[in-house]
């Protein structure tokens, strides 16, 4: 009866979504408020709907209802409570439930905060909004029913892939789907203003936030995801270029020139038509993520779908999205105009670099997670484009956008000297040259990639330093709480998202060069030495759990006299699926992970050992943090709360007028 | 300048940037590309030696062997028609079975050992990888066609 129920919230849903899509969107061109009224209660009642759905299908997992096709397949009776919750989304129709449930949740935000946005615009915002959500809606009813019946039902689950039986799952896919998703609010706001024509810099100003926390949502989705293949994975690798990967990165990379071209767009009113361009294909890049993900194309652990007619409904609505926004561009950007001109030595200038950069760098992501599929389609022979590839790509496009990205800021918008802003960082530039060949000596480890990465991160850090010097000898002679005060939110955000860019490189740097492994058999007893680091075998134990078998090897971890750390490094076999799986086991420290996983058993009592030693690592994902960190503050700048108050009091006298 | 040799300018500089990226990643991308031979190719010299490519099948039952350092695996994979020997160092993954579909990538030495420097099974007890499904299937319909 439960199933059915959410069965039938979703039908309800769907319809409500497309009263979402129609009627404010008519409203909105014919002027009549009453119309345009309808936009939010549907939109709030459409959420309602799908929570009623998903909390029907989450019920089905956690009370073990194998007679739904989903539970039997993705749940067992012995799975922890907490694998079952997130077992809803661990497979193709439940994770399509979520990014519904996760686009209805950000249209509801937009009802909640935008009233003091222009009645109209808004209702064709939700509109935008609700088209998308009708597509998805009825690919999960057509082609993905979540809650199909299996008759008769089964007597046990077949449990969730193991793989995915890890903390980090419960957070990694929420989390990227709010980022994903949250790109199409910007679309929406792009896709209203074509249709209205209306393009400014409140239009800028009123996208900029929600473009901002999708991004937040999206960096640290993708930190999450990559610190689980870190540890699930049981080889200590941070990120593969998996297509999986590549396809939330490619919308990461052209969200990050969105949110700096809108930047430019609010600040100086230029670069209307790529903002409007960059906003669709952010979202495009997420809709095609989707596809490759859901579509069975690829197979990965994500991919759990292998139905062609899936993959082709989801083609079809991106081919439609894409086409339509894209003619829609086509037919109205030439009206938006040009705004404000600058000259070659400018802000603009450095940010329109970077933007021209990342969205190489995304579309060569593209090429290389497409290209292997295009070929396998047309019959042309199977290929694969590996980590090398992207390496000799990545490295000479992001090493200019580093030097920009602290560059810019030193530049003044419209017009500037270049000599003399050249002047200004010379000496940061020099010393970071300096430290990166000084830096890689001392590590005896002078190879051209250890310098570039040293020294571009000491860049980052020297010219945040000299940066946030002159923010603060600007106002000579106030007092150094004013003068702290007067640095807003925004600026901090900035600041600290760029820092952590240079963090990011220290550790992918370090990480990189130094990074050490040994394979060994070891036996109880015996030791292995690995980067100063001794270890010490101590024999395995059994250590089943609730729905596997275990066997947990112990290694005490020493360093001179010293014991370091023990670690329990387990290898499990899955009881339902027979499938075996590493569980590593790392001591994390500031400056460095020892991580250990237990291979294969050789012989009774003798088992092949992997030592991993990580300099560095968590700099990596701390780096991500601070970036997302940096968000947060953009997005808590009070002037946006200012702004939003005097808007609101002049759509509200709109109204009444 | 005049506006207008200022915005040429700019516009001219975009441009240089967006040929320059565009060059890099497409070089890098004709460097970089790996391809996919089944057993059978490989058998019949098809596959370059010495460059990195990509074998695909099964890991032929019995086949699986440990050198006396307990570290280098060597087994084969076979499309059911052509067996090819690879030889790795390293650790397996957790469903590479005796079989069971598995890719190899790494080179080809000059006697005929694959020597594999990645090793890719499968990710759950269903799913075959494709390039190993693709290479059974080709050297079935090889068969088929032989014996019409």
């Amino acid at each position: 009866m439960i199933p059915e129920l959410g069965h039938f919230a979703l039908v309800l849903a769907l319809v409500l979504a497309l009263v979402q899509a129609v009627v404010p969107m008519i409203g909105a061109n014919r002027n009549r408020f009453a119309l345009m009224a309808v936009g939010r209660p549907a939109a709030q009642g459409q959420f309602f709907f799908i929570l009623v759905s998903y909390v029907c299908l989450t019920w089905a997992f956690i009370q073990s209802d194998f007679s739904v096709q989903l539970a039997a397949s993705n749940s067992h009776s012995a799975t922890p409570l907490m694998y079952k919750i997130t077992g809803v989304w661990g497979n193709h129709e439940g994770s399509l439930l979520l990014w519904a449930m996760s686009l209805s949740l950000w249209t509801v935000a937009v009802t909640v905060f935008s009233r003091h946005l222009p009645e109209a615009f808004v209702a064709r915002v939700l509109g935008v909004l609700g088209w998308v959500s009708a597509g998805f809606l009825s690919f999960l009813l057509v082609t993905s029913n979540p809650f199909d019946r299996l008759l008769p039902g089964a007597g046990e689950g077949r449990d969730l892939n193991p793989l995915l039986q890890d903390p980090g799952m419960i957070i990694h896919p929420p989390l990227l789907y709010m980022g994903y998703v949250g790109f199409s609010v910007a679309f929406a706001f792009a896709i209203a203003a074509l249709l209205s024509g209306r393009m400014d810099a409140a239009w800028a100003r009123w996208s900029r936030p929600w473009t901002t926390v999708a991004w937040v949502f999206l960096t640290v989705g993708i930190a999450v995801g990559s610190g689980w293949a870190y540890y699930e994975l049981g080889w200590g690798g941070w990120w593969f270029w998996d297509p999986v990967e590549n396809a939330s990165f490619m919308p990461w990379l052209l969200g990050t020139a969105l949110m700096h071209s809108l930047a430019v767009t609010e600040k100086r009113g230029a670069f209307r038509s790529w903002t409007v361009l960059l906003a669709i294909s952010a979202f495009s890049m997420s809709l095609l993520g989707t596809f490759i993900v859901r579509s069975g194309v690829i197979t990965s652990v994500h991919a759990f779908a292998t139905d062609p007619k899936r993959g082709l409904f989801i083609l079809a609505l991106l081919v439609i999205v894409i086409g339509v926004s894209l003619l829609l561009y086509a037919w109205r950007a030439p009206r938006l105009g040009g705004g404000g001109s600058f000259s070659f030595v400018s802000r603009e200038t450095a940010l329109l670099g970077n933007n021209v950069l990342l969205s190489v760098a995304s579309a060569s992501v593209l090429l290389g997670t497409m290209y292997p599929l295009f070929l396998d389609a047309l019959g042309m022979g199977k290929i694969s484009v590996g980590p090398p590839y992207f390496e000799a790509v990545f490295i000479p496009l992001m090493t200019p956008v580093v030097v920009l990205m602290m560059f810019g800021p030193f530049l003044r918008w419209k017009d500037d000297d270049l000599l003399a802003a050249v002047r200004k960082v010379v000496p940061a530039f020099i010393a970071s040259v300096a430290i990166g060949v000084g830096t890689a000596f001392a590590l005896d480890h002078v190879t051209w990639r250890t310098v570039l990465g040293l020294a571009l991160a000491a860049w980052v850090v020297l010219a945040s330093i000299q940066l946030l010097a002159g923010r603060f000898t600007e106002r000579a002679g106030a007092a150094m709480g004013a003068r702290l005060r007067s640095i807003t939110a925004a600026w901090w955000g900035m600041w600290l998202a760029h820092l952590g860019v240079g963090v990011f490189i220290i550790g992918v740097t370090l990480v990189g060069s130094l990074n050490a492994n040994l394979d060994v058999k070891m036996q109880d007893g015996q030791r292995a030495e690995l980067a100063g680091y001794t270890f010490t075998f101590r024999g395995v134990q059994d250590a089943n759990g609730p729905n596997y078998d275990a066997a947990r090897a112990t290694i005490d971890v020493s360093r001179g006299e010293r014991t370091i750390a023990t670690l329990k490094p387990e290898k499990r076999l899955y009881l339902a699926q027979g499938m075996p799986m590493t569980e590593a086991a790392i001591d994390i420290g500031p400056f460095r992970d020892v991580y250990v996983s237990l291979g294969e058993q050789v012989s009774d009592g003798t088992w092949i050992v992997s030592i991993y030693y990580k300099p560095f690592i968590s700099w990596v994902w701390l780096g991500c943090l601070l970036m997302a960190l940096g968000g947060v503050f953009a997005v808590a700048d009070r002037r946006y709360r200012r702004l939003a108050a005097r808007e609101a009091a002049v759509a509200t006298n709109q109204r009444l007028a | 300048m005049k506006p207008r040799s200022k915005r040429l300018m700019l516009i001219g500089g975009g441009v240089a940037l967006l040929v320059a990226a565009v060059a890099l990643v497409l070089s890098a991308f004709q460097q970089n590309l790996v391809f996919f031979h089944t057993p059978s190719e490989v058998a019949e010299g098809k596959a370059p030696v010495g460059k990195t490519f990509r074998v695909g099948g099964m890991v032929e039952d019995g086949s699986i062997r440990r050198e006396p350092d307990g570290l280098t695996v060597s087994f084969a994979i076979t499309d059911t028609a052509k067996v090819i020997p690879v030889s790795y160092r390293g650790t397996l993954p957790d469903l590479f079975k005796e079989g069971k579909g598995a890719v190899v990538q790494g080179k080809l030495e000059a006697d005929g050992t694959f020597r594999a420097s990645e090793v890719l099974a499968k990710h759950d007890e269903n799913y075959m990888p494709p390039e190993a499904a693709h290479a059974v299937e080709q050297a079935s319909k090889a068969a088929a066609t032989l014996s019409q």
